[in-house]
């Protein structure tokens, strides 16, 4: 093991002003990082937040688009993840790469090129080795996938360290453990500290941060909003502590409000007015205990009532992966529920197929906007039509009518503002905010009534997030909407009530309002269960 | 019927007819036996490679000429191999570097390769087929004096000797080495091969490549040795042949040597059953082939076994 000496006092890594952009989001805003031997530095965030991103820099999976590496004081590219490997930086990746049918041993030697032949007895002998370092027992030629998920992390952590560590990066090492596992991680990674290695730890939850950081920073949309020192963490209690990282993990929240309100209203035009709602307060939607099962890794939702009365919107908070998606699946029929009820303007709609809710005026505006969300073979046109196909005036005897689709198209694109070379373009040529209004075009068209929107403004840009915003909000006037989000601050500033899931389940309901922003966000990660009588935190088991 | 007539034929036990199905079947084999334990390693790697029956007849043509033409079967095996690794770039540049279609691509490179050779073949010979010398043999003493197996298995050109180096050769390197862990990573989960820092890319090249040659190494066989000329589309699917039998070895090249030798021996049968006197129709006896997979699909389908990452192209980060 070439493991560096602690005394030295170069820091064993540098990120300086680290810029990365995606198509629609600057992922990683000037962000700079200081890591030192024989510390566990904690980067806390929301999903989102530009955490994975940096570090997949650092790994070598993205190159920056500008912004400096100094690994030991020296500059130096890392431009693929041999070169970091070199560098002996190596990551736990938060989605195991490990090979299921491989044995422990043979993953480990997997790009160990010294030599054709493979070097069993060699590895063996490392793994025993690191084993001991790390305090576990690992058996070496059981498939990986045949051990348990703790055990398989650990074989990562020994694969990631097995051609001698500098830096050790564990991207959200804790989100598939049982408590017990990670409370052996947390051992094992005091272990690996005391040896001089220069440990990250990416992760959401703010007691985990509190309980094993030497050092923690707080990233919010790409820029590191604040840092706090060894001497500070030793010094603080953990509730001082942990009520300034929600401050600087969620911001004030509602600061964002009043910038959005100076955009001028945008003409919303929710067609026809057969519908209309008598008074506000009359249920819109309600979700009686409601059960729908999950899908792989994803949770599903577990006794779930919610009512949502016209006239209002009602935001459901949580960190991503706690059920969102069968929320919002079950709502719009496209997820079947095992119990309980789902009631639309007072008449269940639990057996109704898509279609026919939607028909009712029940939408839903999915998060994946280019997988379920449009055919991007398919022209500007047809998308905005796609879930009226059949259906007079566009369809008439199984035939397409092209002229009024094209004509009703080419009013809708004017009206929603999507920018686009005209109707007949491909629909995945569009950009993402326009891909998001044409969808907001088609769901909040014909009489929609009440619209479940799932991260409506994921990856957009400013402007386009304040018009999406704003037309939530409208919904206000004929209807009423649900808006699931994991972005703490949309939710503050467009909501009536802010609803909090957490595994599959309501945690709680707040009144928005003045520190409503830190009451939820402490909902969200789950420790702390501040003004909730109801609903105590659920033993869930995660494989 | 036939049935009847076949088991009623008295002689159809007979050493000859014996040795014939043998010897046959070896012969037919080994081309559909290099084919395949090519495929074993593309297939590993993640890159389905559809293009092999067009990469066999590149092979096929090439050889053919070349052995033709410089009087050396040596050389022809080796431009045969240069022939299927022509069909193979394309490959390579058009699935692993750019990420096209790895289907598409296949089978655009097999009705390619078809019309290519046919075409060249009219254009060279017109409508006469020159034939080879058949090729020298190499006996193994001692071994060639078994009964019925030892004059048809043991008396061979040397490259039979060579391919079945080459399947033990293959099952070390998949089990022993770097490079065998590096394939199947590649086939089963690229992105743990690219953290690794190990170029997917690179493997999958150096893979369908391989794979490639080999193909193109066995239709030269059948060229050059089995039938001794060259006709349009002589291959017959046994590209498509040799697929099955990679994915129903589960990519072990032993089980590849032994199911090519299976279908060696259907694709032979008629010769056997003419030593035997038994009368069937050519037509009826040319399907067994066919048959004889669709039978074996039946009954072993469930145990093929086919890497998660197949026909999957890999790009860093791309999700």
């Amino acid at each position: 093991m070439k493991l560096a000496p602690a005394s030295d006092q170069t820091p064993a890594v540098e990120l300086l002003d680290i810029t990365k952009a995606f198509p629609g989001v600057l992922a990683n805003d000037h962000i700079s990082l200081v890591l030192r031997r024989g510390e566990v530095h904690c980067l806390l965030g929301e999903n989102g937040a530009g955490k994975s991103t940096l570090m997949a820099i650092l790994s070598g999976m993205q190159q920056p688009d500008s912004g400096r590496i100094r690994v030991d004081g020296q500059e130096k590219e890392i431009d693929s993840p041999r070169a970091a490997l070199d560098l002996g930086i190596g990551t736990v990746y938060q989605h195991s790469t490990l090979i299921g049918p491989l044995t422990v041993i043979e993953n480990l030697l997997l790009g160990d090129s010294r030599g054709l032949k493979l070097d069993f007895a060699g590895a063996r002998r490392r793994l025993k080795e690191f084993a001991g370092m790390l305090g576990v027992e690992i058996e070496p030629d059981v498939p990986a996938q045949e051990l348990a998920l703790g055990r398989q992390q650990q074989v990562e952590i020994i694969k990631a360290l097995w051609r001698g560590s500098r830096v050790l990066i564990l991207d959200e090492p804790t989100s598939m453990l049982t408590p017990q596992a990670v409370a052996e991680l947390h051992k094992v990674l005091e272990r690996l500290k005391t040896s001089g290695l220069a440990i990250v730890f990416i992760s959401h939850k703010l007691h985990e941060a509190v309980a094993l950081g030497d050092r923690i920073t707080v990233l919010r949309q790409g820029r590191v909003t604040g840092s706090i020192e060894r001497e500070r963490i030793r010094l603080s209690s953990p509730d001082e502590l942990e009520s300034q990282i929600v401050a600087l993990m969620f911001g004030e929240g509602g600061e964002v409000a009043a910038a959005a309100a100076e955009v001028p209203e945008l003409q919303m035009g929710i067609e026809g007015k057969a519908h209309r709602g008598t008074d506000t307060g009359d249920v819109a939607l309600g979700l009686h205990r409601a059960y729908a099962p999950g899908d792989g890794s994803q949770p599903g939702i577990e006794d779930v009532s919610l009512e949502l009365r016209l006239g209002e919107v009602l935001g459901v908070a949580g960190v991503d992966g706690n059920g969102q998606r069968a929320l919002a699946e079950a709502i719009s029929g496209q997820r079947p529920i095992t119990h309980g009820e789902i009631r639309y303007l007072g008449a269940p709609v639990g057996s109704l197929s898509v279609a026919q809710r939607q028909k009712l005026g029940l939408r839903y505006v999915t998060d994946d906007r280019l997988g379920e969300g449009i055919v991007s073979a398919l022209p500007v046109s047809v998308n905005l039509f796609l879930k009226r196909i059949g259906r007079a005036p566009y369809w008439r005897h199984g035939h397409m009518r092209s002229e009024a689709i094209d004509r009703d198209a080419e009013a809708l694109v004017n009206r929603f503002d999507i920018r686009t070379p005209g109707v007949e373009a491909r629909a995945g040529t569009l950009s993402g905010g326009n891909v998001q209004k044409l969808l907001l075009a088609r769901e909040l068209s014909f009489d929609a009534k009440v619209v479940v929107f799932h991260k409506p403004t994921y990856g957009l840009d400013l402007k386009t997030t304040r018009t999406v915003r704003s037309m939530i909000g409208e919904l206000r006037r004929e209807g009423a909407a649900l808006l699931i989000s994991t972005d703490l601050d949309e939710l503050i500033e467009v909501c009536d009530r802010i609803a909090v899931l957490s595994r599959g389940r309501i945690v709680g309901v707040v009144d928005n309002g003045p520190g409503a922003a830190e009451q939820i966000g402490r909902m969200m990660i789950g420790d702390v269960t501040l003004g909730i009588k109801e609903a105590p935190e659920p033993e869930v088991q995660r494989a | 019927m036939s049935i009847l007539h076949f088991a009623a034929a008295s002689n159809i036990f007979s050493k000859a007819v014996l040795t014939s199905l043998v010897a046959g079947g070896l012969l037919a084999g080994v081309p559909l036996m290099f084919t395949a334990l090519g495929e074993t390693i593309s297939e590993r790697s993640g890159v389905l490679n559809l293009g092999l029956e067009g990469m066999m007849l590149l092979g096929a043509y090439v050889g053919f000429v070349v052995a033709y033409y410089v009087h050396s079967q040596t050389l022809g095996f080796v431009a045969g191999m240069a022939g299927g690794t022509l069909g193979g770039v394309i490959m390579v540049v058009l699935c692993v570097w750019l990420g096209l279609d790895q289907i598409v691509v296949g089978i655009a490179i097999t009705l390619a390769g078809g019309g290519i050779t046919s075409v060249l073949q009219g254009a060279q010979f017109g409508t006469s087929y020159p034939r080879l010398a058949a090729p020298a043999t190499v006996s193994i003493p001692g071994l060639d004096k078994i009964p019925v197996l030892g004059p048809s298995l043991f008396n061979q050109p040397v490259l039979v000797y060579i391919g079945f180096a080459l399947a033990g050769l293959l099952a070390w390197i998949y089990r022993k080495t770097n490079i065998g862990l590096n394939l199947r990573a590649a086939g089963e989960k690229p992105e743990a091969l690219d953290a690794a820092g190990v170029s997917v890319v690179a493997t999958r090249s150096w893979a369908a490549l391989s794979t490639s040659a080999l193909a193109g190494l066995g239709g030269a066989y059948l060229s050059i040795v089995s039938a001794g000329v060259f006709t349009p589309f002589m291959t017959q699917g046994q590209g498509y042949m040799a697929i099955v039998i990679a994915m129903l070895a589960r990519g072990k090249p032993l089980w590849v040597v032994f199911g090519s030798f299976l279908f060696g021996i259907s694709l032979s049968i008629a010769t056997a059953l003419q030593l035997a006197g038994v009368n069937i129709s050519t037509d009826i006896v040319n399907t067994l082939p066919f048959v004889a997979i669709i039978v074996a699909l039946l009954i072993f389908a469930r145990r093929s076994y086919l890497p998660p990452a197949l026909c999957l192209p890999y790009m860093r980060g791309a999700k």
